[in-house]
């Protein structure tokens, strides 16, 4: 018997887009020991995840495997048979998807979801099935297990829907468990805890697990051995210490170096920065409440108060970063200051003027001092749009310029966000994510700005790319003396830029600082838990 | 490009080309008088010399088609320009002003669309040429009207759709003018669903033209159209089948032409 539940050799995988072929693996080597975690890191496009559906042939319809070998406990996974295939997949090889919110069935209860596949593979009988699923559920962490067998999905927060999936990948008894990007759609201290349970499962049963992850930290904490790719190939592979700690290939250094969770350094300007006075706020909101009203089909409209009572203030060229996890509010206390929705109550200050109340044309001179960029880089362009149109789109808002003058302004701003030139005539579809962003804050800055809202400005993009821009908002800021209220979820990113946080949740700020302190010592047991759960603190 | 060299596809194209060189220039392909016959000849089976035969004056049958291809294609692509554009118009004002001072304005405009709607097309064209007076242009306003809901209520749904993007919401934190927002930002972006529909309401809109004037409210004889030459050709259909059938069959290639390319522009989006 080999010691190796899955051994993968010279795993070619390619798919027909038009007339092109393209290769997103190949030809890799991989292999997981029995009982042992084995986390696949790479970035967007490094073929991880074509990788992890080959294993159990679940490729997308256009997409084919081209060579190699899959010995799973000692047989070829890609000459069986597709009807053995179906009885090892679910049943000796588990499978966690990515976004544990379009992985249920929405019309079944989990009970059922579960009984389906105990039946299937364990062949157990109904009443069996059924006491067995309600102990899988109390197993992975959810109380009341009887009540949530009888619950539909959408009753289940994400992080208890994605407990019920590690239930049902490791239902059945498998020996290894494939997990792709397990714990992405989910916040930090959730995601600590998800990853708790599946170690210990993964412990407790003596179940392989294959974590495919673009999240360092967590590959960090949790796995035994790394296996780094990118574009299609395996650049680094090796036990979790050795690679993570000491790296010696020069790109899982550059992802390292990049990785937030890994690296606590905050990051400084290449120019010395223009002299601002710090004391002067350049935004201060007071007491801002926003209720909305809640309508759910079946029950009566609820009020429901997102912001309740957020005061913060903003020093001019300095960056202040509003965290919380998803629901704390911390969205729309930004939007509120950026004057795209009407706080209830409390006021905003722009400079020591009340702009609250602000409309129509009035509102609109607001937005040469502030202005805003967008979590989604996708989202926020206009698709029809050139590059240089949609840069020069604020100037000729505000008719700064003759149409020349504007192209020579745009392709200004384009070499500041170090952008090459030539990009100036693309659409936004023809951009990848970062540079996509980039477009966003030559935009954003088009009119000088006093303060720039960033609403988790990268959250959406790779950790290497995330780097380059934080790096490139941090010198900007140097260069042009702008203020930040920076949105984000990640304590990573906020080590990265923060001079001042402010903590969020429910709503309330339940702490605030300087930097330094606040991520040193934090005073608050929230702001704690936040910072323990950040992925890569154990590995520190 | 794979697309557009399908075969159904290439013989689509052809079959539009030919109608455009029919419509701006018969005489390249028929090069007789539509309006001139010869008494001798009536009625002849289709042969080499006459395509489609010729009706009871002698008339060439295939010239007439050839030189009705202008009335019955520019009545049609009048219709669904006064369609999209009165549609459009009205769709595109309600969906912006949804939400913001005109939700009620929206309301009631859309319940005059649904009303539109729910009257045959044929119906209303025939009102408005009772009312204007027998001709094509007439027609051509009376079927344009009647597509004119269905283009508003595409345009809307476009409207309040992009409105909800989030380049929108940024076009306007960026401090572009409502105005500008909606013609730079909003119109480009909506307008693209709505022109596929302008290509598949022209086959359609043949269809109703031609309809019409077989009904006899289209031009006045002799002057040739497509609708009215299957029309004359009624009298003698158990005897002279080509005059209704070949007429006939030529509207069905360009109605089937125009749509199988308009499927295709959709597609292609």
């Amino acid at each position: 018997m080999n010691d190796n539940i899955l051994e993968v050799s010279d795993l070619q995988v390619r798919y027909r887009v038009g007339r092109r072929r393209i290769e997103a693996v190949r030809g890799i080597d991989l292999a997981v020991p029995r009982g042992g975690i084995v986390a696949l890191v790479g970035e967007s496009g490094s073929g991880k995840s074509s990788v992890s559906q080959a294993l159990i042939r679940r490729l997308a319809g256009n997409g084919e495997i081209a060579a190699g070998r899959v010995v799973f406990d000692g047989q070829d996974l890609l000459k069986l048979p597709m009807k053995r295939m179906r009885a090892i997949r679910g049943g000796s090889i588990g499978f966690v998807p990515q976004d544990p919110n379009s992985s249920l069935n929405p019309t079944l209860r989990i009970g059922e979801q579960l009984v389906e596949g105990l039946r299937l593979h364990l062949k157990l009988g109904r009443e069996e099935a059924t006491e067995r699923a309600v102990r899988i559920l109390g197993d992975v962490g959810l109380s009341h297990p009887e009540a949530r067998a009888r619950q539909y999905p959408h009753e289940l927060s994400g992080g208890m829907k994605q407990r019920v999936l590690i239930g049902m990948a490791w239902s059945c008894e498998p020996q290894l468990v494939i997990a792709d990007e397990p714990t992405s759609a989910l916040d930090v201290t959730v995601q600590r805890l998800v990853l708790d349970q599946m170690q210990q499962l993964a412990a407790d049963r003596g179940t392989a697990v294959l974590m495919v992850t673009h999240d360092l930290g967590v590959a960090a904490d949790r796995a035994e051995q790394v296996v780094v790719m990118r574009h299609g190939q395996v650049v680094d592979a090796g036990p979790t210490a050795a690679v993570l700690h000491a790296p010696t290939h020069e790109y899982t250094r550059d992802l390292v170096a990049a990785a937030p969770g890994l690296n606590s350094v905050r990051l400084t300007a290449s120019a010395a920065p223009v002299a601002t006075e710090a004391s002067h706020p350049i935004l201060e909101i007071r007491e801002l409440r926003k209720t909305f009203t809640l309508r759910r089909p079946g029950a009566a409209p609820e009020p429901f108060t997102a912001v309740d009572g957020v005061s913060l203030a903003v020093p001019a060229g300095r960056t202040v970063a509003l965290v919380g996890e998803s629901g704390s509010g911390k969205t729309t206390t930004a939007r509120m200051a950026a004057r795209i929705e009407t706080p209830d109550s409390g006021s905003v200050l722009l400079d020591g003027q009340d702009v609250t109340t602000l409309r129509g044309e009035a509102l609109r001179q607001l937005r040469r001092d502030v202005q805003v960029v967008y979590q989604n880089p996708f989202g926020s362009l206009d698709p029809r749009m050139s590059v240089a149109q949609i840069i020069a789109e604020p100037l000729r808002a505000f008719g700064l310029g003759g149409r020349r003058e504007q192209l020579t302004e745009a392709k200004r701003l384009l070499d500041a966000v170090q952008l090459a030139e030539g990009l100036a005539d693309r659409r936004p579809a023809e951009l990848s994510g970062g540079q996509r962003q980039r477009v966003a804050i030559a935009r954003a800055l088009a009119l000088s700005p006093k303060l720039l809202v960033l609403d988790e400005p990268v959250s959406a993009l790779d950790v290497s790319v995330q780097q380059q821009v934080l790096q490139l908002l941090v010198d900007l800021q140097a260069e042009r003396g702008v203020g930040y209220l920076f949105i984000t979820h990640d304590f990573g990113v906020v080590r990265q830029i923060a001079d001042e946080v402010v903590v969020m949740r429910q709503g309330r700020v339940v702490e605030q600082g300087p930097a330094e302190r606040l991520l040193s010592a934090p005073e608050h047991e929230y702001t704690r838990a936040l910072l323990e759960a950040v992925p890569g603190t154990a590995a520190r | 490009m794979t697309k557009l060299l399908r075969p159904t596809t290439l013989v689509s194209i052809l079959v539009v080309l030919l109608c455009v060189v029919m419509a701006f220039a018969p005489q390249l392909i028929a090069p007789g008088d539509p309006l001139a016959g010869t008494p001798r000849d009536r009625l002849l089976p289709p042969s080499a010399e006459h395509l489609f035969g010729t009706d009871s004056l002698g008339r060439d049958v295939f010239t007439r088609v050839v030189h009705g291809a202008w009335l019955s294609l520019a009545a049609a692509t009048l219709a669904v320009g006064i369609g999209g554009l009165v549609g459009g118009a009205i769709g595109l004002l309600c969906g912006a002003a949804r939400g913001r001072v005109g939700t009620a304005i929206d309301f009631v405009v859309m319940r005059f669309v649904d009303v539109l709607i729910a009257v045959p097309g044929i119906l209303l064209a025939l009102i408005v040429v009772a009312t204007l007076g027998f001709g094509p242009w007439s027609i051509a306003l009376g079927v344009g009207l009647g597509a004119a809901g269905s283009f508003a209520r595409i345009m809307r749904a476009q409207v309040l759709r992009v409105r909800g993007e989030e380049y929108v919401e940024a076009a306007a934190v960026l401090g572009v003018r409502p105005l500008g927002v909606l013609s730079r930002h909003i119109l480009p972006n909506a307008a693209r669903p709505v022109l596929a529909m302008a290509a598949l309401e022209l086959g359609t809109a043949v269809l109703s033209v031609s309809a019409i004037s077989f009904l006899g409210f289209g031009v006045a004889p002799p002057a040739p159209e497509w609708g009215s030459l299957v029309s004359a050709g009624r009298d003698y259909i158990a005897t002279s089948w080509w005059l209704t059938v070949l007429p006939g069959a030529v509207i069905v290639g360009v109605v089937l032409a125009v749509t199988r390319l308009a499927r295709v522009i959709g597609e292609s989006r």
